[in-house]
């Protein structure tokens, strides 16, 4: 069912290192591929280091890929110019919500010249009377008051901060949005109000979201299908549901036992399941369909395994 | 158990949607960035009062010529020596009066000078007015300061961006020069300096312009560095911001406070790095008066006519101590987070 889909972004074996061919070189992201569909959004989780957010941003392009294709409709994005015209079409179809609302908006300008900094960047406005149009339509599709948008970003909290980084991203009309970590600096009520949100906003405009996050409760709540990621490599893939109910890589039911259930009785009996962290990969594995549309890091007997019980 | 009443549908509405605009109201009025900056330097009693300080001596050296009651330079052999004398009134300190051999002597009556004759702050060996000498002498100063300022600006700040910008190994060659240049003292460029020009503003300049702007530049630098890892950088980058454009409207108005404090320690630094040169003779030459020149005259007679070193040296320390203080505050008014405690 999900093949019928048409993909939207799909990387292809991205390797990323950093301080290549020094002693403290980085293999932050190590060969990793997926697909995402048009329309879904696909989640991406993983405990700190594990190169969630360093895919996002080679996806993104805010690094050079080492090795690796990333094609974004069908066009191989990971090898152009950083200053091409291609380059500037690509900024206008992929955009970014960034993790700190603390640090994503310019401390200097005011929430008007914030949001359309895209606008100016891509010539998207004729005249100042339309800009400030286009951005009070912003402002009220996140929510806000249009009457703010002569305000400097300290005047807002954080919840209305990440709003104001939203109408930024949205400025441009992109097609697909990185959602970095968009709401693990944000108390809970606000988390759920920007969730919604988000998830609203993807109705109306038809977005696809590639959401990264540590909070498995909530990256359930809005993913269609999750990538479980550890040590740069995705260890396990699939519908949101099937990873939940079904774990079959050891990393991730170590991860889901040790979310915490609101229930007293649950709780008392909850026993966390341990990983074991020192030998994680072998050099036989590969990530492989064990499952229709359930993906796991394993080596080709164990995937064998999965297929004969089906 | 009594029945609750059933109230009529009709009754009830949604009041979450104006709640929520009125909670999201921000109260506080709209002030601009500058708006916000005076104020906080306003709340500052110092900074205020240095700021002032710095407005009267910067007013007073660019009238210079319409305020000097005489020619700086003007040599009224006769009149040497004189102590300062403020019209017929008789104050202490300021009424012509010398302490010659144990007596208090009238020294403008032993000059012979004609009547009305006064000079508030007195004369020098060779008679030139100290109160005008004074003024050209801290104008002249003033006017190092500047061209110092301007050199950090234009030479330091584009400097330090690029290196930070830019990282890497263009960084690491960049920062190889700024050691290089570093390591020279400047004093020794100066003394350089002579063998291929005149002693005077030009060789003093040009000494301050070579070395002066590797503290701004080292100092955006390694702002510049925490700032491009900001995550609203990272956005204008996804938004397809041209380099140039970030530079200017995202890198310089947040190095500003920066840019504005190192601004104001280059200040007194050239200031003093002028005096100190004139005062050990390779900086201004006879007979211009700097704040150095004056100094380096009044600490030969200081035993005996001390009032020639004082007023010189008062003005200097104003100008040093009035712009670290307004460096300070400018500091914390540029600081938005300063505002709240």
């Amino acid at each position: 069912m999900a093949d019928e889909r048409q993909v939207i972004v799909s990387v292809k074996n991205l390797k990323q290192y950093f301080n290549i061919g020094k002693p403290n070189m980085v293999k932050a992201v190590d060969d990793v591929s997926f697909d995402i569909y048009k329309g879904e959004t696909f989640g991406l989780v993983g405990e700190s280091g594990s190169g969630k957010s360093t895919t996002g941003r080679s996806i993104i392009r805010l690094y050079n890929p080492t090795d690796g294709h990333i094609y974004f409709n069908g066009q191989d994005i990971s090898k152009i110019k950083s200053h091409g015209s291609k380059m500037k079409e690509f900024r206008r179809e992929m955009q970014m919500i960034f993790q700190d609302p603390y640090a994503s908006l310019n401390p200097r300008m005011k929430v008007k010249d914030i949001i359309a900094e895209g606008l100016d960047v891509h010539h998207l406005v004729k005249n100042d009377d339309e800009r400030d149009k286009r951005v009070r339509e912003l402002l009220d599709m996140v929510n806000l008051n249009p009457e703010h948008m002569t305000r400097y970003p300290y005047e807002f909290s954080g919840g209305q901060r990440q709003r104001i980084g939203i109408a930024r991203a949205l400025a441009v009309d992109p097609q697909f949005i990185i959602a970095d970590e968009p709401i693990s600096a944000l108390d809970v009520s606000i988390q759920a109000q920007v969730v919604n949100l988000m998830q609203d906003i993807q109705k109306k405009q038809g977005l696809t979201y590639l959401f990264i996050a540590h909070d498995l409760s909530m990256v359930k709540y809005i993913s269609d299908r999750i990538a479980v990621m550890y040590r740069g490599k995705i260890v396990e893939l699939a519908d949101s549901d099937e990873i939940y109910n079904n774990p079959l890589h050891p990393y991730t039911q170590s991860l889901l036992s040790a979310i915490p259930v609101p229930d007293p009785e649950i709780e008392t009996k909850r026993t966390r399941i341990d990983f074991d962290h020192k030998r994680p990969f072998e050099d036989d594995q590969r990530l492989q369909e064990v499952l229709p549309g359930h993906f796991l890091y394993c080596n080709d007997e164990k995937a064998a395994s999965f297929k004969n019980n089906k | 158990m009594e029945q609750i009443p059933q109230i009529p549908k009709e009754k009830f509405r949604l009041i979450h949607d104006e709640n929520n605009k009125d909670q999201e109201k921000i109260g506080t009025p709209s002030l601009t960035y500058m708006q916000d900056v005076r104020r906080r330097l306003f709340k500052d009693k110092v900074a205020v009062v240095c700021l002032a300080l710095i407005s009267i001596i910067v007013v007073i050296s660019i009238l210079a010529p319409i305020i000097a009651p005489h020619n700086p330079n003007a040599q009224q052999v006769t009149m040497s020596n004189l102590p300062p004398k403020l019209g017929n009134l008789n104050i202490p300190g300021m009424n012509g009066y010398q302490n010659m051999g144990g007596h208090m002597v009238d020294a403008y009556k032993q000059a012979d000078a004609p009547k009305g004759t006064f000079y508030i702050l007195g004369t020098d060996y060779l008679g030139r007015d100290l109160l005008s000498r004074i003024i050209y002498g801290t104008r002249l100063s003033l006017v190092v300061a500047v061209l110092a300022t301007l050199v950090d600006l234009l030479i330091g700040v584009p400097y330090g961006i690029v290196s930070g910008w830019k990282g890497g190994k263009t960084d690491t060659f960049m920062q190889r020069i700024v050691e290089i240049v570093s390591s020279i003292p400047n004093l020794i460029v100066v003394i350089l300096m002579m063998i291929i020009l005149k002693p005077g503003l030009t060789s003093i300049v040009i000494a301050i312009a070579i070395t002066g702007w590797v503290t701004m530049a080292r100092l955006v630098r390694a702002q510049t560095f925490q700032l491009k890892e900001q995550e609203y950088i990272l956005a204008a980058r996804t938004l397809g911001e041209p380099s140039m454009k970030i530079a200017t409207k995202h890198l310089i108005p947040n190095l500003s406070s920066t840019i504005i404090i190192q601004t104001m320690f280059t200040i007194p630094n050239a200031i003093f790095f002028e005096a100190f040169l004139s005062f050990i003779g390779i900086g201004i030459p006879a007979p211009n008066a700097s704040l150095g020149t004056l100094l380096s005259d009044g600490q030969k007679a200081f035993r005996f006519l001390p009032y020639q070193m004082w007023a010189p040296a008062i003005i200097l320390s104003v100008i040093m101590i009035a712009t670290n203080l307004l460096g300070d505050g400018l500091r914390d008014a540029f600081d938005p987070q300063s505002s709240e405690n």
